[in-house]
């Protein structure tokens, strides 16, 4: 079967999932959104005094903030911050994942005992409190996000990682290559790693909703992305902060993430019962 | 059982050690000068040095997480450089606030969680059970900080049913009650989805277990089945998760704290962070992350207690 084919297979089977297909529905609208960003008659930092707090209408879809400016125009701008983190962020967890997990399971003893107790290191850090504690150190910065979600995942995935290294490891094929007198950076770059990538971006895909709301919710507390850039946490924030004058400022910030989280998690989720059922968390 | 959580708790203890050491070389590891960062733009260099000095950020990293450990093993955290007191005792006055939330929000998503799931179980391929599967998932996926604010919109400023800001007046306990309603709302919903799914699962597995026919056959009422038996063990696996949910809960409460405007942990590190005032930050970190540390080996010790299969996993 043809790359296209089988994409166009798996489409198929998750179009005939009712949460898959709303998820993906979804997810489009945010991607939409995003590349679609520009299209907007609005500049999403442009101050306009006489506007604040519209009303949606016609002219302003999700209505005005405190300093007049187009809710639905911010909302779209930022989108284009929840998927750069999201990206980004997942896509350097997933590599320092696989490096390191394939040399906790490949390599040494010691450096498996010694990687396992770093990973478990970083897993009892609260992320929000890892968060709070980072950027009193560094600043609040979109860095400070991309480094907070990289602690926060990053173990699972290499743990992930170690535990089907060790597995592989023993396998005929790998044992027969190493016979043949494969060296060991060939045997994990050829034999082992393609076996690995599938399962982890499964669960990476699950994890974008994580990243989304890890990201919007440092912008939220004034952690993250710095005004005027719009992010929706910030947008959400200034809801919040002047959720008594207008509630709109407040749903047009929400609004968006639910939808992103919600979307993702029903696609993720279609995504692992389809094609790896073996790693639902509940075991059903 | 001995031997194993003796072991666990060494291990415990290591990895409490080795995380704390990582969060006192994160200021090491950080591009820049944490203490131009700390003391804001204003400072002189002069400030800047004596800070560094005080602070003992001159000291190289080894040196400062030995010193670290020597004063934390007499309960020294260091000193809150806002009120001259003991950060201890700083971030204990604060600590019951979050955990009075946190077992609130627990508390309240297994009474609901635990029975949906086991309700959902007993449907297993109605219209009801897959709406009970799309709402878990829905509320494991909504963030805390978007319930938070939704709820208050709603519940608070548009429709007036609850307060919107404190922990209620002290003595009052039906007052502090009413404070809680709203936070707990927003710190537990995703724990109803959550523990409705394990539930859920762990319930299905029983149900086809043998002695479970065994009962169906000798005629006892589902009902009884249900509750006596299959709900009995299919909810250890969760009295384990709840352990877990204590640890996670922390994250989800400093956002509650900060929308309602609560007294807490999550709320005096965000407020430290606007005080610059470091020791603060670092005490309640290292503190909530101890928590975090002793509420996930409390679970496995449990988990270890009622299955032996666990023991053998260490």
């Amino acid at each position: 079967m043809t790359a296209t084919r089988r994409f166009l297979a798996g489409v198929k089977s998750v179009l005939s999932d009712r949460m898959g297909a709303l998820g993906l529905f979804m997810v489009l609208l945010v991607v939409a959104g995003a590349l679609l960003a520009d299209l907007s008659p609005y500049n999403p930092a442009k101050m306009a005094a006489k506007d604040r707090f519209a009303d949606p209408s016609f002219t302003h879809l999700l209505g005005t903030d405190h300093l007049g400016r187009d809710l639905f125009t911010r909302v779209l701008f930022g989108a284009r911050i929840a998927l750069t983190v999201a990206l980004v962020a997942t896509g350097l967890s997933f590599v320092g994942g696989l490096v390191l997990g394939m040399a906790a399971g490949y390599g040494p003893r010691w450096l498996d005992s010694l990687l396992l107790l770093f990973f478990d290191a970083l897993r009892s850090f609260p992320t929000v409190m890892l968060a709070l504690a980072l950027v009193t150190l560094a600043g609040p910065s979109l860095y400070a996000v991309i480094a907070v979600v990289i602690i926060a995942t990053l173990p699972a995935y290499a743990r992930v990682v170690r535990a089907q290294t060790m597995t592989l490891k023993n396998a005929e094929f790998v044992l027969s290559a190493r016979a043949l007198g494969s060296p060991a950076l060939r045997i994990l770059l050829v034999d082992i790693l393609p076996n690995l990538i599938g399962p982890l971006l499964i669960l990476v895909s699950m994890d974008i909703p994580v990243v989304i709301t890890i990201e919007a919710g440092m912008s939220f507390l004034g952690l993250g992305v710095r005004p005027p850039t719009p992010s929706w946490g910030t947008i959400l924030n200034d809801g919040y902060a002047f959720i008594r004058e207008s509630p709109w400022p407040a749903i047009a910030g929400g609004l968006p993430i639910v939808i992103a989280t919600l979307g993702f998690t029903f696609l993720g989720e279609t995504l692992r019962d389809r094609f790896d059922p073996k790693l639902r968390a509940d075991g059903t | 059982m001995l031997n194993y959580g003796l072991r666990r708790i060494g291990l415990a203890a290591v990895i409490t050690a080795v995380a704390l050491a990582l969060l006192i070389s994160m200021i090491q590891l950080i591009p820049g000068d944490p203490a131009a960062v700390l003391l804001g733009p204003l400072a002189s260099p002069e400030m800047r040095e004596t800070f560094r000095v005080q602070m003992g950020l001159d000291q190289p990293t080894l040196v400062q997480i030995i010193r670290f450990f020597g004063r934390a093993i007499t309960g020294d955290l260091g000193t809150d450089v806002l009120t001259n007191r003991p950060v201890l005792l700083t971030v204990m006055e604060q600590f019951p606030f979050t955990l009075t939330l946190i077992v609130a929000s627990l508390g309240w998503s297994a009474l609901i969680g635990i029975p949906l799931g086991a309700w959902s179980a007993i449907r297993r391929g109605s219209w009801a059970d897959s709406l009970v599967g799309i709402l878990s998932v829905g509320s494991i996926a909504l963030p805390s900080f978007v319930v938070a604010v939704y709820s208050l919109l709603l519940f608070s400023v548009t429709l007036g049913w609850f307060p919107t800001i404190g922990a209620g007046e002290p003595g009052r306990p039906l007052d502090q009650l009413y404070h809680l309603v709203l936070p707990s709302l927003a710190v537990g919903l995703g724990w109803v989805g959550y523990l409705a799914r394990m539930v859920r699962a762990s319930m299905l597995e029983v149900l086809g277990e043998n002695h479970i026919r065994m009962a169906r056959a000798f005629g006892l009422p589902e009902r009884f089945i249900t509750f006596r038996y299959a709900l009995k063990l299919a909810i250890i696996p969760t009295v384990v998760l709840l352990g877990v949910g204590m640890g996670h809960m922390i994250s989800s409460a400093v956002f509650a704290e900060i929308v309602f405007a609560r007294p807490g942990v999550g709320r005096l590190i965000f407020d430290s962070i606007a005080t610059r005032n470091y020791p603060v930050v670092m005490g309640a970190v290292m503190i909530t992350t101890i928590f975090y540390v002793f509420c996930t080996l409390c679970a496995d010790l449990v988990a270890a207690w009622l299955d032996p299969r666990v023991r053998a996993s260490l």
